[in-house]
């Protein structure tokens, strides 16, 4: 039981790399708002690019969750 | 086998034919039932669309016209003119995940994209490909995408093998972003349904708004994931191509 029960706080523990991928994802396209705000015209060439960036700072986040996932059900 | 209340019962793959396959579980399931419906949706709609091609596109016309432009620009603008040839496979990678992640959304049907062994088999088959295109280009040449230029000298042991690792990685990230928005989205939806029902008539209506706004956010994210997975799929391909970095 308590092995079980030290897997379930790491699991918790480890889905706190999330907050770093929210902080990321927000940012980004908060930012990316703002500068389309200033520039309309140049916002759509840039669409590709905020999306590389949102990828990018997910990908960081989700590789915490699946330390969870792995350390529930693996 | 989850219990049939609980948020994981929607993932739950159960065999309709069951196949032997000389020892190899190779059953015709539900994921499978999912993938072959969506093939024929997406057969069948373009080819409904297209066939009457008329000058003046209609609304049918027109949805398949603009998906088609769409994915072709954006094929053009990160690859180039050159990138063009492997247009219909970007395209086809899109329209089918894309058909999948919405197919899922539909209430009782089975979401093919929330099993991490299926984006996984189609971020594995991107990264191949990807790689045997960067060896059959550049030859022996491609292994310079590791060695960034500009670098100075003594931090090339540092950065080649970071390099080497993101580009290993690659796989791993682009699989389980899909998966995961797919699974965390569906379960978030179970979850705030089984809200509704234990809160009863009168203080189920919060969730249930909720639930309905978050169906719509769903959509939203449906689309976006397959187009971040094709976004991603153009600019490995274009480190492929060109290798600038």
């Amino acid at each position: 039981m308590e092995l079980e029960a030290a897997k379930m706080i790491g699991a918790g523990l480890a889905c706190s790399a999330l907050i770093g991928a929210g902080v990321g994802i927000g940012n980004i396209f908060g930012n990316y708002l703002s500068g389309a705000m200033r520039n309309p015209s140049a916002a759509p060439a840039q669409f590709t690019n905020l999306l590389i960036g949102f990828a990018l700072a997910e990908a960081t986040g989700l590789f915490g969750l699946l330390i969870a996932l792995i350390i529930l059900f693996g | 086998m989850a219990a049939p209340h609980s948020p994981m019962h929607q993932f739950e793959i159960k065999r309709i034919f069951p196949i032997d396959f000389f020892g190899l579980d190779a059953s015709f399931t539900n994921a499978s039932l999912y993938m072959v419906i969506a093939v024929v949706l997406i057969a069948g709609f373009l080819i409904l669309a297209m066939g009457r091609r008329a000058l003046v596109p209609g609304r049918v016309q027109s949805i398949a016209e603009l998906s088609y432009e769409y994915i072709a620009n954006m094929v053009r603008e990160t690859l180039g003119e050159e990138g063009m040839k492997y247009f219909p496979w970007v395209f086809t990678i899109f329209i089918f995940i894309l058909t999948l992640n919405l197919l899922g959304l539909i209430p009782y049907s089975f979401t093919v994209t929330s099993h991490i062994i299926v984006t996984f088999a189609f971020a594995a088959m991107v990264w191949i490909m990807v790689t045997l295109i960067g060896f059959a280009r550049h030859g022996f040449g491609y292994l310079k995408l590791f060695v960034p230029e500009g670098i100075p000298l003594a931090l090339l042991p540092v950065i080649i093998p970071i390099e080497l690792i993101s580009y290993l990685i690659r796989p791993v990230s682009h699989s389980v972003r899909l998966f995961a928005n797919m699974m965390a989205g569906h379960t978030m939806l179970k979850v705030f349904a089984g809200f509704v029902i234990s809160l009863g008539f009168i203080g189920g209506w919060a969730p249930l708004a909720f639930l309905v706004a978050f169906t719509g956010l769903e959509f939203l994210v449906a689309f976006l994931q397959a187009l971040v997975f094709t976004v991603l799929t153009c600019i490995y391909l274009n480190d492929a191509l060109h290798m600038h970095h």
